[in-house]
């Protein structure tokens, strides 16, 4: 993407304006490309979740998409890049008023999803870490990873959304 | 950060000490390894540690903050001490049953009856 360097905003990040989809509602999409570190994290958290709100999320849904990326945004700087703040996490996020689309993608080694135990059990339960992902698949509609486990999309629809249409 | 507000707010009922935490969202690394240090020093101050946590003020929590309860929660146990949890709201609950962290963890409905609970 190539982003950071001419910007602005500094650190990286960079947001852009909103243009009508064909259904005549408003998409707003948001790109970010930061360093590996948890205060960039959190501001750009926050933006995502300010247009979420905007959009019309509502309870339920504000509370999952904010838990998802929080979780996803900690992998990817953490598990990910390793804290390697020379290392990039871009986010996309693409919001309207029915749902949100993120796409979080880091520079590390990548994952493979089948080799996380699961946390629940109780030879895992005391452990300190790990739900990251059985949180995220729980409270998302759609989790997909790709690119070696270096890349996720997550979809979570609003509850309240307005219904679909054609 | 520039916040210089404590995380959390400590009170005492006989030798149980009650926490408070002060911000809805208990999310970020930073704010969670401040909370973190917090707990630990009470529980090292205090024989056996008694600990009541009111989560009466917090709306979010993610898996860093699980963790850092988990230590806390291997901490006390250690030093036979005791550790409640409580005014949890609906939504939060739920990540602990997903994490299945509800049976770990002692979670009463209130802080009257966690209080109760502390064995002598």
């Amino acid at each position: 993407m190539g982003m950071a360097r001419s910007n602005p905003r500094g650190r990286g990040e960079r947001r852009r304006t909103p243009a009508p989809n064909p259904t005549g509602q408003v998409k707003h999409k948001l790109r970010f490309a930061i360093g590996s570190d948890f205060a960039t994290s959190c501001r750009i958290q926050k933006q995502i979740m300010d247009e979420v709100i905007r959009q019309g999320f509502t309870g339920p849904s504000i509370f999952a998409v904010r838990l998802a990326l929080e979780e996803a945004l900690a992998n990817a700087i953490k598990h990910g890049n390793r804290l390697d703040r020379g290392k990039k996490v871009r986010v996309e996020a693409e919001v309207t008023p029915r749902q949100i689309r993120i796409v979080i993608e880091d520079e590390g080694g990548g994952f493979e999803r089948s080799s996380v135990p699961d946390p629940t059990t109780r030879a895992n339960l005391e452990k300190t870490g790990g739900r990251g992902i059985l949180l995220i698949e729980t409270y998302m509609d759609k989790v997909r990873w790709s690119r070696g486990g270096r890349r996720l999309e997550m979809i979570r629809r609003n509850a309240d959304g307005p219904p679909l249409r054609g | 950060m520039a916040d210089m507000t404590s995380p959390v707010s400590v009170t005492s009922q006989q030798d149980i000490r009650i926490v408070e935490f002060t911000n809805n969202k208990i999310l970020d690394e930073a704010n969670i390894a401040e909370i973190g240090q917090t707990l630990m020093a009470l529980v090292e101050e205090n024989n056996p540690p008694r600990l009541l946590l009111d989560f009466a003020n917090v709306d979010h929590l993610s898996s860093a903050a699980l963790g850092m309860l988990i230590n806390l929660n291997n901490k006390i146990k250690q030093k036979d001490g005791q550790l409640r949890l409580t005014n949890i709201k609906q939504q939060i609950y739920e990540v602990f049953v997903i994490t299945k962290l509800d049976r770990l963890f002692r979670i009463k409905p209130d802080r009257a009856e966690a209080l109760s609970s502390f064995e002598h």
